[in-house]
């Protein structure tokens, strides 16, 4: 069950410099611990105790996760994650967010 | 269809199924076609109804300046509605907006005043807020926190896609002053027992963040997360992908933003199949993709105009 995951510059320290990398995983939580097993520090930067940390977005197939079941949300073959750092005082509203306005 | 003047004609727009885009029967998709409004985009209605509130409420005088921070449709929005029923329009936008934006601008009377562009938006507005102080009888009404921007839609547009659609499951908008997914949002909720109000915004690359870091954590005053079931979050190789098949498929010509929703709006049509509901999900065409050629979005392959949007703020 591989899922790709998009890995921002400031995590790539942990990924050999790799943008793109694979998992498996049953949901978003055992997914970040099969990334961990091979890229040690990565679960750390996306995850602080049960949830995701406040200035890091986790996105399911473009879609905030935090709107979805957090942590313990589903993940299936196929499906693409992308770990994006969130903006500093933000938590609220991710940046660009300036549609038609 | 007659009306007695141009302000007359704001809204009213229709709502057309995509019978090529939509999964199926049971999962249908329908577009809100507000570049049919009279200045070609969704901002009319607030632009109106901000004038009128302001108006009605005494701080709108015959003669009068308004100010506002914008780099695009709420301003050639406002400059229509300022010369028609006769005031004076200040601009205040971003140095590095597009040419075309600056043309119309100029063109419908609007003033132009330029903020820097390393500040991108928050910019403009702080430089609006400095200037309305050492103004005061100029009169700004602020999209991202006046109410009657959410008024605008939770008395115009909601009421027209429910009497069009009283079937509808989802409504799906781009995220900016987010007055549209507030207002539609608030009053499809209150008659539409399940309804879903979904979010999408633009996704830009680790380098726009970099340049945009004086826009960072800029929330709308208007925005309340309780109303939006969930939120996407869409990059400019979908919004450009996309924007294309709404042209080829089903023959809208929209712009950029507009690709980023209908990617929203397919990936909720996609779960409502795998889920085996039935759906009837609308979403806004925000403007035509006229104002947005010069970007190199509809031209050569999706990855070369996506590569062209790249570090651009293409929404």
């Amino acid at each position: 069950m591989a899922i790709q995951v998009s890995i921002p510059t400031i995590m790539r320290q942990y990924t050999g410099g790799a943008k793109v990398v694979e998992a498996t995983g049953s949901t978003l939580a055992t997914l970040f611990d099969d990334l961990d097993a091979r890229y040690p520090g990565l679960r750390d930067r996306v995850v602080d105790g049960g949830s995701i940390r406040r200035f890091v977005n986790v996105y399911l197939n473009d879609e905030d996760v935090r709107f979805l079941d957090g942590l313990k949300t589903p993940v299936t073959e196929g499906d693409h994650v992308t770990v994006l750092p969130a903006v500093a005082g933000g938590g609220a509203m991710a940046p660009g967010i300036r549609f038609q306005s | 269809m007659r009306f007695d003047s141009l302000l007359d004609s704001v809204g009213h727009t229709p709502l057309v199924g995509l019978p090529r885009l939509s999964p199926s029967a049971q999962v249908r998709l329908w577009a809100k076609l507000e570049d049919r409004n009279p200045t070609g985009s969704l901002k009319d209605r607030p632009a109106l109804r901000m004038v009128e509130d302001a108006e009605r409420d005494g701080r709108l005088r015959p003669g009068c300046t308004i100010l506002e921070p914008t780099s695009g449709n709420t301003g050639i929005s406002l400059a229509m509605v300022a010369r028609l029923r006769g005031y004076r329009l200040v601009c205040v936008m971003p140095e590095n907006t597009s040419q075309e934006r600056r043309q119309l601008l100029g063109m419908c009377g609007a003033e132009v005043v330029f903020s820097p562009a390393a500040g991108g938006s928050n910019e403009a507005v702080r430089l609006a807020k400095r200037m309305a102080t050492e103004n005061p009888d100029w009169v700004m009404l602020y999209q991202y926190g006046n109410p009657a921007n959410t008024m605008a839609h939770y008395s115009t547009t909601g009421p027209e896609i429910l009497a069009d659609l009283p079937s509808v499951t989802h409504f799906v908008a781009g995220l900016g002053t987010s007055g549209t997914l507030m207002g539609v949002g608030r009053y499809l909720a209150e008659k539409v027992p399940g309804i879903r109000i979904v979010a999408a915004e633009p996704r830009y690359g680790e380098l726009v963040y970099g340049l945009r870091n004086l826009d960072e954590g800029f929330v709308p005053e208007l925005y309340d997360e309780s109303v939006l079931t969930t939120r996407f979050a869409v990059g400019p190789r979908d919004a450009v992908r996309r924007t294309r098949e709404l042209l080829e498929r089903e023959g809208i010509f929209a712009g950029i933003s507009t690709g980023a929703v209908l990617h929203a709006a397919l990936a909720v049509a996609a779960k409502a199949v795998t889920a085996r509901e039935r759906a009837d999900i609308a979403f806004v065409v925000a403007d035509g993709g006229w104002k947005y050629v010069s970007t190199g979005a509809y031209e050569g392959t999706v990855d070369e105009a996506a590569d062209r949007l790249d570090g651009q703020l293409w929404a």
